[in-house]
């Protein structure tokens, strides 16, 4: 069978497989299906890159019927980023959710729930039918939900609650659309979608959709329910919450923008969107710029950082003579959704790290502990360079390009948004890298060995390694782009 | 005013009377039931517009409405697990939405 078809295969039989066996053998069984989902992710990019985008055809129906599965530069990607972070997820809980250490309940549950995320995710990065899409997401959601409510405490658990109705009413709302939409078109495929005689309802049901699609991704302002959500969460369940579950909604939302319906998006619509997404880079740098836990400055950075994606949407395109490359603003969001993913997931596996080694949760607790684990720190730090978009990292390369279309596009304000969230950036995470900095001789931490704390240090350090041999992932990301993205919405 | 319409106008009451419960309700396991009448009122819209074609029914509404179905239930089933936890721990309403009177046996 194609790697397409072994991405959301291998970790759905890996969340049924580690159910069925002994709780010590778990994290192996899972450990396998990641290395397995991993594989599978590599192959498919060597294809999608030599062969161009890959199409299955499930049981060989075709649309409106059947259901394609359809791997282009965009999802590979993504997918390959899911499966470095979720492997890098799957070393860091051997750890952390050992049974002796988070408890019977959260070891034996986070097993299967990773590998639904996992599978959910890799769904939705592949399908290009609305319905499966939807099926995707409420996987996703489920199980993030599920991954929220772990820890089992009093505040986790009012989390999880928060998150499920959230992410229920967004439910709601995007299959309104979906429901409109085949009742307006009588189908839900993408390319049949966008071959389709636009009727008077396609504003609304894009609305639905999109309002839906953003309150899953907690873009703002339905941003409310993720910082408790993500803080409350064992670390490696926040690193996924936080670095790979907004994106699957977002990657959602650029293919009914750019792939079904371009047309029917409409300049208000954009600009009211892009507000808010500049609304939510500087809310969220304001508030993680005033939390006093680790976890919450990171979580908040993750509200700021989901509201630079839906900038991009009104800048794409634009005169590709003023511009030498095309989508500049597309491949920039998508290039910035890629290394924040890498950078994000690295931070909350060193929160994790200092939590479990050091006990440290508040960001006056950090003191010294450069010191004291000084591989983790600068884990850390290469991921702040990241998240704070300093060259060379791949922060930097997306918000370059989008600056660059905010320019020729006409609309500098976003530009200037996009250099105060930078600005805000260096500033709240300023904050916990003094405190790391800081001298404090009494620190005691439990030994911490160099193999755990160089899991997170290689995902900051991919998400370097994406600015400086940016070529390729760029190539890369073009490959089957969307024609809107060249040419505007 | 023919079948169709009574179809239509009881999906929008549901949707309308889910709607309201979801904002209006503060109590868990209502809001957790106003989703469902939502997906409900959604369900049955779906199958009316699928029946409206004129000449038989498409058949893929249903198959959709069934998966949606299922997927409903799944999503009730954890949300009323969580509220039956969450309610052993703290009470059936979020901590911010509580009443403003307290429970004379909830301590703070």
């Amino acid at each position: 069978m194609t790697p397409l078809i072994w991405l959301v295969i291998a970790p759905l039989l890996g969340a049924l497989a580690v159910l069925v066996v002994p709780a010590r053998r778990m994290p192996a069984v899972a450990l396998g299906a990641a290395v397995a989902t991993l594989a599978a992710a590599l192959a498919l990019a060597a294809q999608v890159s030599g062969l161009g985008p890959q199409i299955v055809l499930l049981g060989g129906w075709t649309p409106p019927i059947g259901i394609v599965l359809k791997a282009d530069g965009l999802g590979t990607a993504f997918a390959v980023m899911a499966a470095l972070v979720m492997s890098g997820v799957a070393l860091a809980a051997r750890h952390e959710l050992a049974p002796d250490k988070a408890g019977a309940r959260a070891a034996y549950g986070f097993w299967p729930l990773m590998l639904l995320v996992w599978a959910a995710l890799n769904t939705v990065f592949v399908s290009r039918d609305l319905f499966n899409l939807y099926v995707g997401l409420e996987l996703l959601s489920l199980a993030a939900v599920a991954l929220v409510a772990l820890a089992g405490s009093r505040e986790a658990l009012a989390a999880a609650m928060r998150y499920l109705l959230f992410a229920l009413t967004g439910s709601l709302l995007y299959l309104a659309g979906v429901v409109l939409t085949y009742s307006a078109h009588g189908t839900l495929d993408m390319a049949m979608l966008l071959a389709r005689m636009p009727a008077t309802g396609d504003g609304v049901a894009l609305g639905l959709m999109t309002a839906g699609l953003m309150a899953k991704t907690a873009l703002f302002p339905f941003h409310v329910w993720l910082p408790p959500a993500h803080a409350a969460a064992p670390a490696p369940a926040s690193a996924m919450l936080s670095a790979l579950v907004p994106k699957a909604s977002l990657v959602i939302l650029l293919r009914v923008w750019f792939e079904a319906m371009p047309d029917a998006a409409g300049d208000a619509a954009l600009l009211v969107m892009a507000g808010l997404g500049a609304v939510a880079v500087i809310w969220g740098g304001l508030q993680a710029l005033v939390q006093r836990k680790i976890k919450l400055v990171i979580a908040y950075s993750t509200v700021a950082q989901l509201g630079y994606f839906i900038i991009a949407f009104p800048l794409t395109g634009g005169d590709s003579a003023v511009k030498p490359w095309s989508a500049g603003a597309w491949t920039g969001m998508v290039f910035l959704a890629l290394s924040h993913g890498l950078a994000k997931s690295a931070m909350f596996l060193v929160a994790g790290i200092w939590y479990s080694a050091c006990g440290a949760q508040e960001l006056r607790d950090l003191k010294g502990l450069a010191r004291a684990l000084p591989m983790s720190a600068f884990a850390f730090a290469l991921a702040a360079v990241t998240l704070a978009g300093l060259p060379p990292s791949g922060g930097f390369t997306g918000k370059y390009l989008m600056m660059q279309a905010a320019f020729v596009a006409g609309l500098w304000p976003f530009a200037l948004v996009m250099v105060a969230g930078g600005l805000l950036a260096a500033a709240y995470l300023y904050r916990p890298l003094a405190a790391l900095l800081a001298k404090d001789e009494s620190r005691a931490c439990a030994p911490v060995s160099r193999a755990r704390q160089a899991v997170p240090l290689a995902l900051a350090a991919a998400a370097i390694i994406l600015g400086v041999l940016s070529a390729a992932p760029f190539d890369f990301i073009q490959i089957g782009k969307p024609d809107a993205a060249v040419e505007g919405l | 005013m023919n079948g169709l319409d009574i179809l239509a106008l009881s999906a929008s009451a549901l949707v309308g009377l889910g709607i309201y419960g979801l904002l209006a309700a503060r109590h868990l396991l209502r809001r957790v039931l106003a989703f469902n009448l939502v997906g409900s009122g959604l369900f049955l819209w779906f199958g009316a517009a699928g029946a409206c074609g004129g000449v038989g029914v498409d058949p893929i509404p249903q198959a959709l409405i069934i998966t949606g179905i299922v997927v409903a239930l799944a999503a009730s089933a954890l949300g009323v697990a969580l509220v039956v936890a969450h309610a052993r721990l703290s009470g059936p309403t979020l901590p911010e939405e509580a009443p403003c009177d307290p429970e004379p046996d909830s301590g703070s």
